[in-house]
Order: C-alpha cells, then structure tokens, then sequence
C-alpha cells in the first residue's frame, strides 16, 4: 500500500470516526422520541457539570468514620485501573523485546529513558538518581490519566481532587522521610524554626501549602479543561441547531458543528496541559525532594559519623 | 437578584479578578525570556522549558480562582 494512498484513507475513516456517532446518538435519540431536555432556566443551554459518578460502595461500612472505609469506586478509580494496567502491560512487552541490537523501537524507548535520566541527574544531582524511576512513573501515570479523558469513554482520574492530593501527599511524605532519614528528627524539627523561633507558623504553613499547590493546580488545570470542553461541546449543538435549524426534518438536529471544531480545543486542554502539568508535577517532585537530600559530601549523617 | 444571579456574578467577579495577577506575572516572566533568547540564542532551548514551566507555576493562583468560579457555577448548595 504506497503511502500516497494510505494517507487519504486514513484521514476519511478519521472523519466518518467523528460524524458517524454523532449521527447515530441523534437518531436513537430521535427514535426514542428523546428531546434534549428543557433547562430549568430561561431556556439556557443546559449542562450537567458533576465530579466522578460513584459506581458502588460497600453499604455496610457507609456509616463508618465519614464514608472512607466504604470505599467507593468511582469513575476515577476505573481510570485508575485502566492507565496502570495499560502502563504495566506496555512496560512488560517492552522489556521482554529488549535485543541487543535495538529495533527502531527500542531506540526510543532508550532516547526516553535516557532523557528522563539526565533531567534528574541535572535537577537532583548525581547522587539522587535512585529517584529516578519514582519521577518517571509520576509523569507516566500523570499524562496517561489526563490523556484517557479525551477518550469521552473514562473521565480522567487528574480531574479529581482525590488523586491529585494524594500524588501530591506521597512527594511531601518522600521529603519529610528523607530529611528525618538524612538528619535525623530533632533536626527536622529544629529546621521549622529556621532562622528565627518566630517564622515557625510560617515554615509550617509553608509546608502545608507544598503539597497543597502542588494538587490543586494540577486538579485546576485538567478539571478547568474538560469543564470548558464540555461547556463548548453544549454551545456548538446550540450554534448548529441555529444554523442548521431551518432546514426540515432529521438533518436539522444533528450537530455536525460539534464533530471538527471541539478537536483543536482539546489539543490545548488535553495534549498541552496535560504534558505541561505532568511535567511541572514531577518536577516539582523533584526539586523538593533534592532540597531534602543534599548531596553527602555537604553533612555528615547521624548514622554515618565516624566515616 | 435570585440566588443563581448572585452566584453567577460572583463567579464572574471572581474569575475576571483572579486573572488579572498571573496574567502581569506570565506577561512579566515571557518578556525577559524572549530578552534572554534575543540575547543569547544559543540558549533558547532551555529558556523555553524554563520560561513555560515558570508560566505554569504562576498560573496557580489564576486557576485557584477557576476552581472556586466553577465551584461557585456548579455546585447545588
């Protein structure tokens, strides 16, 4: 098959991929006599905005200590599921691949690893580098659960407050652990009262908002996106019903607006962000937990006295 | 003023104030990197990794204030 002719087929079955469900959720709906419903409003678009649906829960545990222990599985928590068995199953066919002349494959996948290696050999110095693949997979996971939401199939687990925070609380917990490792407890202690007794409020504030920020500018970023994605989903219907509207019978109700023009916006949303926040994650990740851990040559560690 | 107009203006006041700050701060941060690229362009590589991801840490605090407007439009209380 010579290129030349690859390339149109693929674009049109890209095309008919985009209009033909479009198409058929109109019918059915037309067929089951499903109109849009009205709004409560002054016949305003109308839009349903909600965090993760919550699928099943264990009733017997519900009244326990807030509803933790019942454990809901929400949309998230699918996501969850599907990036790390997606991200073990890539992993695992590419180590069982690995030759020792490398496939053009292999050669990427080497460039990736090669680069992920010499960001936290610049960031976190050479003696850090055992953090290394901790870095990798927060980026991995990160991009994989932003990226899963564009397939309107799962919602993307970033979007929700509790991954974020919890990704977030693992880096602030890598840092508290190291230090005490590192300089042991009274020091880490004694460090919140840095220069002087009276900035400790502030030190200890600024070690709650660490992690803080870090969750919920993630959150912000990834949520914000698909909340405004699906804001102009609903507006480019309502903008196609005005122009289209006229013409009799079925074709007025599909919105062939929504099939082209949605796709640039979540390139931005989705792709950019989605890198940009991921990066921005672990590299925070990274320069915290290089602030804990100073190169050895600068302290001596308690343990390590004698050397 | 329903309840719903009050909270639509809210998030309105909310997000337009909210942008106002990381918009100085990223104009501010673009600005001297695209100095720096001018002056030195063999650096441009890192000045741009470097300048975007300073533009997304500014960018926190604008969209704190994204999430309180969509909280404040979405949220039944």
């Amino acid at each position: 098959m010579k290129l030349k002719v690859l390339i149109p087929i693929i674009a049109v079955l890209l095309l008919l991929a985009m209009i033909v469900p479009t198409v058929i959720v109109t019918l059915s709906q037309q067929a089951d006599g499903v109109t849009p419903p009205e709004s409560e409003g002054e016949g305003g678009i109308s839009i349903s905005v909600q965090g993760p649906k919550i699928y099943l829960t264990i009733e017997a545990l519900e009244g326990f200590f807030l509803g933790v222990l019942a454990n809901p599985i929400t949309q998230t928590t699918v996501t969850l599921l599907v990036a790390t068995v997606l991200l073990i199953t890539v992993a695992y066919f590419i180590n069982r691949s690995l030759k020792k002349r490398p496939g053009g494959f292999q050669v990427v996948v080497e460039k990736l690893v090669n680069m992920l290696y010499g960001l936290v050999e610049d960031t976190m110095g050479k003696h850090n580098l055992k953090f290394a693949p901790y870095i990798g997979t927060i980026f991995l996971s990160s991009i994989v659960c932003t990226l899963l939401g564009t397939t309107q199939v799962f919602r993307s687990a970033t979007a929700d407050l509790s991954v974020t925070v919890a990704w977030a609380l693992v880096t602030s917990g890598m840092v508290w652990y190291t230090s005490i490792k590192n300089f042991g407890f009274k020091s880490w202690l004694k460090g919140f009262a840095e220069p002087i007794w009276l900035m400790t409020p502030m030190n200890i504030v600024s070690e709650i908002a660490q992690p803080l920020s870090m969750a919920f500018r993630h959150f912000g970023n990834v949520a914000g996106g698909s909340v405004l994605t699906t804001l102009i989903y609903a507006a480019l219907a309502l903008v196609s019903n005005l122009i289209l509207g006229w013409i009799p019978g079925l074709i007025s109700s599909i919105p062939f607006f929504q099939t082209g023009i949605p796709a640039f916006l979540s390139l931005y949303f989705d792709l950019f962000s989605g890198f940009v926040q991921a990066f921005v994650f672990s590299l925070l990740t990274m320069v915290y937990v290089a602030g804990a851990n100073p190169p050895p040559e600068e302290y001596t560690s308690p343990k390590g006295d004698e050397e | 003023m329903t309840d719903a107009a009050f909270r639509a203006l809210a998030a309105g006041l909310c997000m337009g104030i909210g942008a106002i700050g990381p918009a100085i701060g990223e104009g501010n941060a673009v600005s001297k990197a695209l100095e720096a690229m001018a002056r030195q362009p063999e650096m441009a590589g890192t000045l741009r990794t470097n300048m975007i991801l300073g533009c997304a840490i500014t960018e926190t605090t604008g969209i704190y204030s994204l999430v309180v407007a969509l909280l404040l439009m979405f949220i039944k209380i």
